[in-house]
């Protein structure tokens, strides 16, 4: 069967891709040289507000993880029942939650675990997906028919079931460090989740198997895994990247009905999604314990599906 | 075609055994005596212990015991509890009630969610498309706990425009706002995938020749464009329509609603493989189905597809 | 000094009702009262309450959890019942009580004219063939220890020689009866105990002492499906996780009758849900407050007018695993528990809705006198600073639960003060269920510290003692074993009066309180609310709706 979203496609220019950046699609054409589909994105994409701002988050939302202590000095774990569920004030920007902890601090900590579990998740999931989906599309036949199954499998299985079973085997086996602990979180989350990335990679690639550049490298006498790498992985990817980019938003909201379900993390790995966790008994009364962690889970999320979105266009030659 | 549907459908066998096996022994798996939590703060009866062992054949190998299960399951005896009610009972209950949440969720993530591509795909970049975008992205950023809990209370107890809860009965007027709750997640993905299609499409020979025999707009974004986005986005409805049935455990848990989520949860917890096995085969079975309808739909959809 | 506050509490809201229904002219509660003419709704109505689905059949033997507890105790009446305002223990079916002089004999003369709800006669000979059927090893039951000091008992239920989780299977006791039971004639029998008991009279409105039906023993599988008891309340139908629906027994002859014709026992998803249906008027009653209502108040507000609180027969605690060499040092354990603040966390985290424990057992306990931790139960950041440094503890302190329930918030506050105060690492290990904890403690593998509760079974501190802290008491889990204690508690459990004993469990639980075997926290009275469909409600000492008072406005 064939996929017609990405079997029916015309050349360049539609009225969808606006002014600015066809302008810049018509000048980074315009040299001559040879340049690799890579390089040609970038070139489009350093062009693009949106790519830019969403960088810029990025950039800063990494700088946040990797030295929170720059950021603030207030100690996130510090507990004191006194200043339980204070509004913000100049002593702390987002107030105190129930246990008298600074939002604001735990936030700044917080950033490197749910960035972690966001990406690590996105990335693991996508590869194992698109991996399994290329080898089942490009194949087809028996070993479709084989990958398709295991997908169905996996597919069929609950995700709190396998969450807490992964979470739970790797607890009893002792691991207690932040950084496992997300790891632990990582793998069950990607693990449980492949199979959609599978389905899409899986659709896109039979279709794209069809298409004359395959059929010319297949002429041309082109290996099978030069086929899929090298032409069909960068052509199938459009779809993909949209949902990864979801998905890992997605991911870090998980998180924290995981740690709703008590299986998600815990001390010492405080995340956004655990904020968000521990704030929902009191989403009427305090709601500024919802609203900050939640707040700047939204703004993350959005960077990345607006970063996602600007490489899809860039890298989908169709659109430029 | 005939061919096509049998051998989809001879397919869903290794796909049962695969799962069923699979979840039982990850039931197994689950940390914890099941009989441990029966008897409030105190240790059980060693005698009581005994006999609840003896009677669910714990005492067995976990594939002896998947065998006897799956035994059972072809003659049609989903099993019992470990409180002696049959699972069957459970499940004749509950499911048409998830059912009737996945519908509906599906039914308001597919309106929404479509409505909002079609409008962003076809105007492009701007004010409307961003809107979109951030509020799609508002509600899949919160987890749907908070969704969940935000909106039973405001809409539920506060302004009073939904009832909070759902009643035994489960009517679909109760079922809205948890479907909303439920749906939201998917619907910035619909929404996305909509648009994406769209704008694909847009550019299209098809859409070309349409244009240039002069056709009226109005069928050729109802016809030609709308039909040929269609397959990816039914493709997805289809698989979250599958998902949501199982994957309402929290949604079903702060609404009170009856429904096969919930029975789930509890049933891992207490390491009750015959339920979870039970409940999770007839969800994989419908998963599958319906995507076999959505695939036959395809060539409805798309006259190049043919299945021979 | 305990009892006004308590009555404050759940008497007013009953005065008021009483007012209002006075005007109706039917609130004698005289056990006739029910179909009275003034008041047609509760001829037909039906009042849902909240429940959890029943862990067990519906047999009163094998009920010890809450959950199937609630219906057993409708359907059924035992010998005894508890007073629903006091907790006082009163006759029920039994007419006379006579204990002889020696404490090791007990006779009861049961009222005539009882009924089960099949219509048979309730006669002597089916409490105790219920009794020998409960307590018979084979027969798996749960409540089987509630007979334990009844003269035979270890003829009829013997110990696994290698432990539950051995391979041998227990061993076929040599005899299927207790000697210590005898029928006299149909209305009258007799209890010799193994060693003087004169408490037990006590114990007896739990559940596990009902009578069963005759038809029990001829078909228990059918029995399961449909209970047959003696109680004000009839077994009518079950939607198997979802509700049991009883009906008032028309020819019940027990003071506690009800005024309603159905009660239903509903088993929502989730506490929030229940709370929400509560507020929306389609759950009539609910018998706590999930920990999203507690949060600033918001019950009272929701449900102003509907709601209130009571206290039961239940204490808050942490146990240690003394079993465990982390945690021998007597030191360490005094110094947590002087470590938190309990004001604070019964302040801040709970709104007050929990007051601060003083010693291991509940206040609404009649008879139990206050105060047995004393300094040790009070927060002294320098004494517990001083105790935890002379105790030489290393490492981090770990406090585990069951993650639902809402008992994370005061772990990590209680945490927060170990830490502030000790200087000590403190985290909250979260786990899913209730069974996997209850595993490693059956198990005596728990490496951290732990939740316990304790919801009493019968109004009696010796319940909040002997099982829990006597050397291989039923719910003795930590391994704590001291033989000054259990001295104590025998000398109690066979002293001659109620007061005297009375005293006595008091100079134990300053002992224990010395050994700090569990760090005794809060009281949980509970918070109950119920919709506008309701009148004349109240909370007995176990945490049920009065199902004898109230009524259908």
């Amino acid at each position: 069967m064939t996929d017609p979203t990405i079997a029916a496609q015309a050349d360049s220019g539609g009225s969808y891709v606006t002014a600015l950046e066809h302008a810049d699609g018509g000048g980074t054409g315009k040299k001559g040289k040879p340049r690799s589909l890579w390089s040609d994105a970038w070139g489009d994409l350093r062009r693009r507000p949106l790519f830019i701002i969403a960088s810029v988050i990025i950039l800063f939302l990494i700088v946040v993880a990797v030295f929170p202590e720059w950021f603030t000095s207030a100690d996130p774990n510090h507990r004191d029942l006194s200043r339980s569920r204070q509004t913000p004030s100049s002593d702390a920007l987002f107030g105190y939650d129930v246990q008298g902890q600074d939002i604001f601090a735990r936030a700044v900590y917080g950033t490197r675990w749910s960035l972690l579990v966001g990406v690590g998740a996105a990335v693991f999931t996508v590869v194992i997906g698109a991996v399994i989906g290329l080898l089942a599309g490009y194949f087809g036949g028996a070993v479709d028919g084989f990958l398709s199954r295991v997908a169905e499998v996996f597919f069929g299985l609950p995700f709190v079931l396998g969450a807490i079973i992964i979470l739970n085997a790797f607890r009893s086996s002792g691991v207690d460090s932040a950084f496992a602990l997300v790891m632990m979180v990582v793998f069950a989350l990607s693990l449980l989740s492949w199979p959609v990335a599978m389905r899409i990679m899986r659709s896109a690639a039979i279709s794209a198997k069809q298409q004359d550049y395959v059929k010319a490298a297949r002429a041309l006498g082109a290996s099978a895994w030069r086929i899929i790498f090298r032409h069909m992985l960068p052509n199938c990817l459009a779809p993909i990247l949209v949902y990864a980019t979801i998905l890992l938003g997605s991911f870090i909201a998980v998180e924290a009905t995981l740690s709703f379900l008590g299986i998600g993390l815990r001390d010492p790995a405080v995340s956004w999604g655990v904020m968000i966790s521990d704030a929902r008994n009191y989403i009427r009364v305090a709601p500024h314990l919802l609203l900050f962690p939640a707040g700047i889970l939204t703004i993350t999320v959005l960077a990345f599906v607006m970063l996602g979105d600007a490489v899809r266009d860039a890298l989908d030659p169709k659109l430029r | 075609m005939g061919r096509y549907v049998l051998r989809r459908l001879l397919q869903l066998i290794p796909v049962f055994v695969g799962t069923t096996f699979l979840i039982y022994v990850m039931v197994w798996a689950v940390p914890g005596d099941p009989f441990a939590g029966m008897c409030g703060e105190r240790p059980c009866n060693p005698a009581f212990v005994a006999m609840m062992t003896d009677k669910y054949n714990m005492d067995e190998t976990v594939f002896v015991q998947y065998f006897l299960y799956l035994g059972n399951l072809l003659q049609g005896d989903f099993g019992e509890t470990f409180s002696g009610l049959a699972v069957g009972d459970l499940i004749a209950l509950r499911y048409p009630v998830s059912i009737q949440l996945a519908v509906i969720a599906v039914a308001i993530e597919a309106v929404i969610g479509i409505a909002a591509g079609i409008l962003t795909g076809l105007r492009g970049r701007g004010f409307v498309d961003n809107l979109v975008l951030v509020s799609t992205l508002f509600l899949i950023s919160i987890p749907t706990f908070v969704t969940g809990f935000l909106l039973q209370i405001v809409f539920g107890l506060e302004l009073g425009w939904f009832p909070a809860t759902v009643s035994s009965e489960a009517t679909w007027g109760e079922l809205i706002m948890p479907g909303f709750v439920l749906g939201s997640l998917s619907m910035a993905y619909v929404s996305r995938l909509t648009r994406t299609s769209i704008a694909e499409n847009r550019r299209a020979d098809f859409m070309r020749t349409a244009l240039a025999k002069g056709q009226p707009k109005r069928r050729i974004v109802g016809v030609h464009l709308l039909r040929n986005s269609a397959i990816p986005v039914l493709t997805f409805l289809g698989t979250d329509l599958g998902n949501l049935m199982g994957g309402a455990i929290v949604t079903e848990g702060i609404f009170g609603i009856p429904g096969i989520g919930g029975l789930i949860y509890d049933s891992i917890l207490n390491k009750e493989g015959v339920t979870v096995t039970g409940v999770v085969v007839l969800l994989v079975i419908v998963f599958l189905l319906v995507n076999l309808i959505i695939d036959l739909l395809y060539a409805v959809l798309d006259p190049r597809i043919r299945y021979d | 000094m305990r009892r006004p506050r308590w009555m404050a509490a759940v008497v007013m809201p009953v005065a008021t009702a009483l007012v209002i229904t006075s005007c109706g002219g039917d609130d004698s509660g005289d056990g006739d009262g029910a179909g009275g003419a003034g008041n047609n709704k509760n001829d037909t109505g039906t009042v849902s309450v909240f429940g959890t689905e029943p862990e067990n059949p519906l047999v009163p033997g094998n009920t010890t959890e809450t959950g199937g507890g609630k219906i057993v105790d409708a359907m059924f009446t035992g010998l005894v019942d508890y007073d629903p305002v006091t907790s006082e223990p009163r006759n029920a079916h039994a007419e006379d009580i006579a204990v002889s002089d020696d404490g090791k004999e007990m006779t009861f003369k049961l009222k005539d004219g009882w009924t089960f709800h099949d219509g048979t006669p309730v006669k002597a000979k089916n409490y105790v063939d219920a009794w020998n059927y409960t307590a018979y090893g084979p027969n798996g039951q749960q409540g089987a220890s509630f007979f334990m000091q009844v003269a035979g008992f270890d003829q009829v239920n013997l110990p696994d020689p290698d432990g539950a989780e051995g391979p041998k299977p227990a061993p076929t006791p040599p005899a299927k009866e207790m000697s210590g039971l005898e029928v006299i004639d149909d209305l009258t029998f007799k209890v010799t105990f193994s060693a003087p008991h004169p408490i037990f009279r006590v114990k007896l409105g739990y559940p596990t002492y009902s009578p069963l039906p005759d038809s029990f023993f001829a078909d228990p599988a059918k029995f399961e499906e449909t209970p047959v008891g003696n109680g004000p309340w009839k077994f009518v139908s079950r939607v198997p996780g979802q509700e049991v629906l009883v009906e008032r027994f028309d020819e019940y002859k027990g003071d506690d009758k009800g005024k309603v014709k159905n009660v239903k026992f509903s088993f929502p998803e989730s506490a929030d849900a229940a709370y929400a249906m509560v507020v929306d008027n389609k759950l009539d009653f609910l018998d706590t407050m999930p920990p999203s209502a507690l949060a600033g108040n918001i019950w009272q507000t929701d449900l102003e007018g509907r709601s209130s609180s009571a206290e039961i027969l239940s204490l808050q605690s942490m146990s240690f695993p003394l079993y465990d060499p982390k945690y021998k040092s007597v030191d360490f354990r005094q110094a947590i528990s002087m470590a938190i603040n309990r004001e604070e966390i019964t302040k801040t985290i709970f709104e007050g809705n929990r007051k601060p424990a003083t010693g291991y057992a509940s206040s609404k306990v009649p008879g139990w006198e206050p105060g047995a931790c004393g300094e040790l139960c009070e927060f002294n950041a320098e004494e517990a600073k001083k105790l935890f440094d002379k105790s030489g503890f290393t490492g981090t302190v770990e406090i585990t639960s069951n993650a639902d329930g809402g008992h994370k918030e005061w772990v990590d506050a209680a945490c927060g003060q170990i830490t502030n105060t000790l200087g000590v690492a403190c985290k909250f290990v979260p786990v899913q269920s209730f069974g996997e904890i209850r595993e490693k403690i059956n198990a005596r593998e728990m490496t951290q510290i732990y939740r316990s509760g304790w919801l009493a079974d019968y109004p009696l501190v010796e319940n909040f003692l002997n099982p829990i802290y006597r050397t291989g008491g039923s719910s003795n889990d930590n391994g704590y074993s001291n033989p000054a204690v259990d001295a104590k508690l025998a000398e109690a459990d066979s002293a001659a009066s109620e007061e005297e004993a009375y005293a006595l469990y008091h100079e134990a639980e300053t002992m224990i309180a010395q050994d700090m075997p569990a760090i005794p926290l809060w009281d949980n009275p509970s918070q109950f609310g119920w919709s506008t469909n309701l009148k004349n409600v109240r909370m007995t000492p176990d945490r049920e709706l009065d199902l004898s008072y109230v009524e259908i406005a």
